[in-house]
């Protein structure tokens, strides 16, 4: 049986090759009890092997994964105690929403009143009462993801996994799931495992988040250590933008030629000559494009030494004729020497 | 050429559809001619036009016992080799749908070729493999060349069907709990269940009007086209013999249009 | 730990079932889930089995048996490999019945995808989607439906005393149908007795075998293409020439395989309607019943079959197989 773990999940030097091929290459991975995690990555990364990893559609070639204490990696889907938002939903055809929602419940040989009352509280949970005779074709996208999300949660499993499934939707909706989607999982308590390329979306929702490159995971940490702390180039250059200095102009700054990065609010567009902070680094450069955002304007700047450098300003006062006029313009950035991050290399 | 006319397809040249309802007519004309044939009063010759008009063979071929027995073999062959491919066709269309294996690609190859192959080789080979054995021929060896060149129809039909379903729901299916066993019931059955019942529609087609291999196989049993195929020669109540062509067409045609009605609808 | 709300806390998560709970079935499931390999081998089992052992080993037996021999005095076959049969086979007659099959199959071969064209173009390049629905299956029911009830329609038509010629001396073309008939090779004493007839009926049972490749592959010829060749000054019927043609050609030798091959191995149509020159299928037939001569029979099935095998790699260099 199955202790009250304070550890969700647990991938213990887990690894899957397919021939030559290592889609996930010894993982070594824990989420907490209740958290929203999530495994960020961009395609091929082996986000998604995991997420069938631990809801068993696939087996590791080696390593153990244990699901609240106990060691699952044996296990047929049907079996454990995960369930799976899927990416295309995966909603039966043939049945109703109510049908559909009432699935598991129908396999475990719930009893039929039992299963009404739950589905109701589902339909409720999920904003979608009274449309339990639809069929899935006659709903919307944004409608069939929550019908596929009270699929799942109504079997209370211990984690839900959700493999990437808002990709569909258009980003109003989008945008608007998330916050419902986050709203769900502290309303219901359980451990969600959710797979996304998109990083905005995983600042967005997680507790914590996994970024995954090439089958191994390059850091683990919250929003903002990710994004204020960068353990690579890769992450930094993921999970936002990411400036990266190198060379001369980053001996001339830090002393040593090592790369560096600079997250590209943190610097600030001053005109040629104006008094250089105390303690604050420059560099000169000429803004190569100007793009206007309406929140707020991008700048390309060509730095000395030829790199691009990416800065944003919000438009506090500034107009757009007067952002846009700055193209070509010779200018000097600044930015305070705390922000510059070191980055590991790469594995 | 000149450029499309807005909107709607330009209309074909008039030689065009003259030949294209040249043609539909041809396929067609004579199955209704043979339908006019079965009412005919002379018994001995096809003269044109007819001297009269009856509905009188129906019942003679109606009563004709040898008619009766052709039919009922006919019908029992075809269900149980229609049975025998659709258990058989979908067993390789799940093999080959859900796995990889090493000639996966010869397996749609091995299952076409009794389509393929001219009917007497097959038929020949057949005859000859089950002279070696001690099997009489008759009802069971008519069956087995049947149903080797159905289980190909069921094998497509399904395959195709698979295909178009995908793999998701069978894997959310067992997410939520349901065993393979359970999955099929549920999910799969009702996912492939008409392209099983058109696959099944055309092998009994397939089936009820095969002529050259069940020449071969069948001994001195009598099918439906056997039956026919014997009487090309006899000279007397020629229309029971249209009449039974025009029975054999309703029977055939039938299931043909409601495979394909099957097959063409949406899939949810 | 779950903090769902107060009114559904009474049941309890049904978890996964226990040790006690699981029963056969469900541990054969387990099983089964965790050994892919042993669920292949039960899937395809079967189908292979039958395939393979009915039916290859049937035509591997037959290829055999064309090279034992018939004693002629006993008439049991002898089991010794020789290459008497076919020896045997090398007669003038026999050569004879083997130029008649493929003289037929080429020309109705050549007559089928002449009529098929105009058809399938229309159905490919002018049919609204509905009128080819349509169209579609006024195709493939003759197709699927009975092949001998067809054949024998023809026997009704082209019968001495039937419609045809009734038509033909309705139109006082009487004489001139007599003159066809009385022509060496392809007339007889009627059109139903007569490789003219022969040839219609061939055409007719085998035409919608031509048209469905014909038309998937005219389908395939993208309009931009015959709007570039009108653009570049073709007339219509330089673009027909040039551009459709070719293009359609891989799917006249699709249908026109299994035209060929049909019409090399077919009985029943020479049956109804031919005299005593024999077609292939007739012979093969012939030699099952009163000359029991398997051996004999399997050599001639090994003839068609040798063309067909040089038919089909002549059709796949032409592109056939991906029109089908």
């Amino acid at each position: 049986m199955s202790a009250s773990s304070p550890l969700a999940v647990r991938f213990e030097h887990v690894s899957r090759h397919f021939g030559e091929v290592r889609a996930v290459d010894d993982l070594s991975l824990d989420i907490l009890d209740g958290e929203f995690f999530t495994v960020l990555g961009p395609s091929g990364s082996g986000k998604t092997t995991c997420l069938r990893l631990l809801a068993g559609f696939d087996q590791p070639t080696s390593g153990r994964i244990l699901l609240h204490g106990r060691d699952v990696t044996g296990q047929p889907p049907f079996e454990r105690e995960v369930n799976t938002v899927f990416q295309d939903y995966a909603l039966f055809p043939h049945m109703t929403v109510g049908d559909n929602i009432a699935y598991g419940l129908m396999i475990r040989k719930v009893q039929k009143q039992e299963r009404r009352r739950r589905v109701g509280e589902m339909l409720d949970l999920v904003r979608m009462l009274g449309l339990e005779q639809r069929t899935p074709a006659q709903l919307s996208g944004g409608q069939r993801q929550r019908v596929a999300l009270a699929r799942a949660l109504i079997l209370r499993p211990r984690v839900l996994l959700l493999d990437e499934p808002l990709g569909a939707l258009d980003l109003k909706l989008r945008q608007q799931m998330q916050v419902e989607l986050k709203a769900i999982q502290q309303k219901v308590g359980i451990t969600f495992l959710y797979v996304t390329h998109d990083q905005e979306e995983a600042l967005t929702m997680s507790d914590r988040i996994a970024v995954f490159n090439d089958g191994k995971v390059e850091q683990v940490g919250s929003p903002p250590e990710l994004y204020e702390s960068p353990a690579s180039q890769f992450v930094a250059g993921f999970v936002g933008v990411s400036n990266l200095i190198r060379g001369g102009v980053a001996e001339r700054i830090q002393g040593t030629p090592e790369t560096f990065s600079v997250r590209p609010e943190k610097i600030q567009i001053q005109e040629q000559g104006t008094v250089l902070p105390e303690g604050y680094c420059s560099v000169e450069g000429r803004v190569r494009e100007v793009i206007y955002l309406g929140v707020h304007t991008r700048y390309l700047v060509e730095i000395e030494g030829g790199d691009d450098l990416t800065v944003i300003q919000q438009n506090v006062e500034a107009t757009s004729m007067e952002v846009l006029a700055a193209r070509g313009r010779r200018v000097r950035l600044v930015w305070h020497p705390a922000h510059n991050r070191r980055l590991g290399r790469r594995a | 050429m000149r450029s499309k006319a807005e909107g709607s397809r330009p209309r074909a040249p008039l030689g065009l559809r003259l030949a294209t309802v040249g043609v539909i007519l041809f396929l067609h004309v004579p199955m209704g001619i043979i339908l006019l044939y079965a009412f005919t009063t002379d018994e001995t010759t096809f003269s044109f036009p007819p001297p009269g008009l009856t509905l009188n063979w129906f019942q003679v071929a109606a009563s004709r016992q040898d008619v009766w027995n052709a039919l009922t073999l006919s019908l029992r062959v075809a269900l149980v080799a229609t049975l025998a491919a659709l258990v058989l066709g979908t067993l390789a269309a799940t093999a080959v749908y859900r796995s990889k294996f090493f000639g996966r690609e010869a397996i749609s190859f091995l299952l076409v070729l009794p389509l393929a192959l001219p009917g007497i080789v097959s038929g020949i080979a057949l005859r000859s493999a089950i002279g070696m054995t001690d099997l009489p021929f008759g009802f069971w060896t008519i069956i087995v060349g049947h149903a080797t060149f159905c289980i190909v129809v069921v094998f497509n039909n399904v395959l195709a069907r698979y295909r178009r379903t995908g793999r998701s729901q069978v894997e959310a299916s067992m997410d939520l709990g349901a065993n393979p066993f359970q999955t099929f019931r549920h999910v799969i059955l009702p996912a492939i269940g008409t392209a099983l019942l058109a696959g099944g529609m055309l092998a009994f087609a397939l089936s009820f009007d095969e002529i050259v291999v069940t020449t071969f196989t069948a001994g001195h049993q009598e099918t439906l086209p056997i039956w026919m195929f014997s009487q090309l020669t006899k000279p007397r109540q020629r229309p029971v013999t249209n009449v039974v062509a025009v029975f054999v067409i309703a029977l055939t045609s039938i299931p043909i249009l409601l495979a394909n009605r099957l097959t063409q609808g949406p899939p949810e | 730990m779950s903090t769902m709300q107060p009114v559904s806390d009474r049941s309890a998560a049904p978890g996964p079932p226990t040790q006690a709970e699981r029963t056969a079935l469900m541990r054969l499931a387990t099983f089964l889930y965790l050994r892919p390999r042993l669920v292949l081998a039960l899937l395809l089992g079967p189908p292979l089995v039958w395939m393979v052992v009915i039916y290859l080993g049937s035509l591997v037996f037959l290829l055999i048996q064309s090279f034992f021999s018939l004693d002629p005095f006993t008439g049991q076959v002898i089991r010794v490999l020789t290459l008497a049969t076919y020896r045997d086979l090398w007669t003038p007659a026999n050569l004879d019945i083997f130029l008649r099959t493929a003289s037929m199959a080429a020309a109705v071969t050549v007559a089928t995808a002449v009529l098929a064209f105009p058809l399938a173009y229309y159905m490919a390049r002018y049919a609204s989607a509905r009128l080819k629905a349509v169209l579609y299956l006024a195709v493939l029911v003759p197709l699927w439906s009975s092949y001998l009830v067809r054949v024998y329609a023809w026997r009704l038509i082209l019968a001495k005393e039937g419609i045809i010629t009734w038509f033909v001396s309705q139109l006082h073309l009487t004489l001139a149908l007599e003159a066809v008939l009385k022509a060496p090779v392809i007339g007889g004493p009627s059109l139903s007795v007569s490789f003219m007839g022969m040839f219609i009926v061939f055409v007719y049972v085998w035409l919608p075998y031509m048209v469905l490749p014909v038309q998937a592959s005219l389908e395939r010829v993208p309009q931009s293409l015959l709007e570039a060749s009108g653009d570049l000054g073709a007339r219509p019927g330089q673009t027909l020439r040039h551009v459709i043609l070719p293009l359609a050609f891989p799917g006249v030798v699709a249908g026109s395989i299994f035209t060929f091959s049909l019409t090399l191995g077919d009985f029943v149509v020479p049956y109804s309607l031919g005299n005593s020159s024999f077609f292939i299928g007739q012979a093969v037939l012939s030699l099952t019943g009163t000359a029991f001569n398997i051996p004999l029979a399997a050599a001639f099935t090994v003839v068609p079959m040798g063309i067909m095998a040089v038919y089909l790699l002549g059709a796949r260099s032409l592109g056939a197989f991906d029109a089908l």
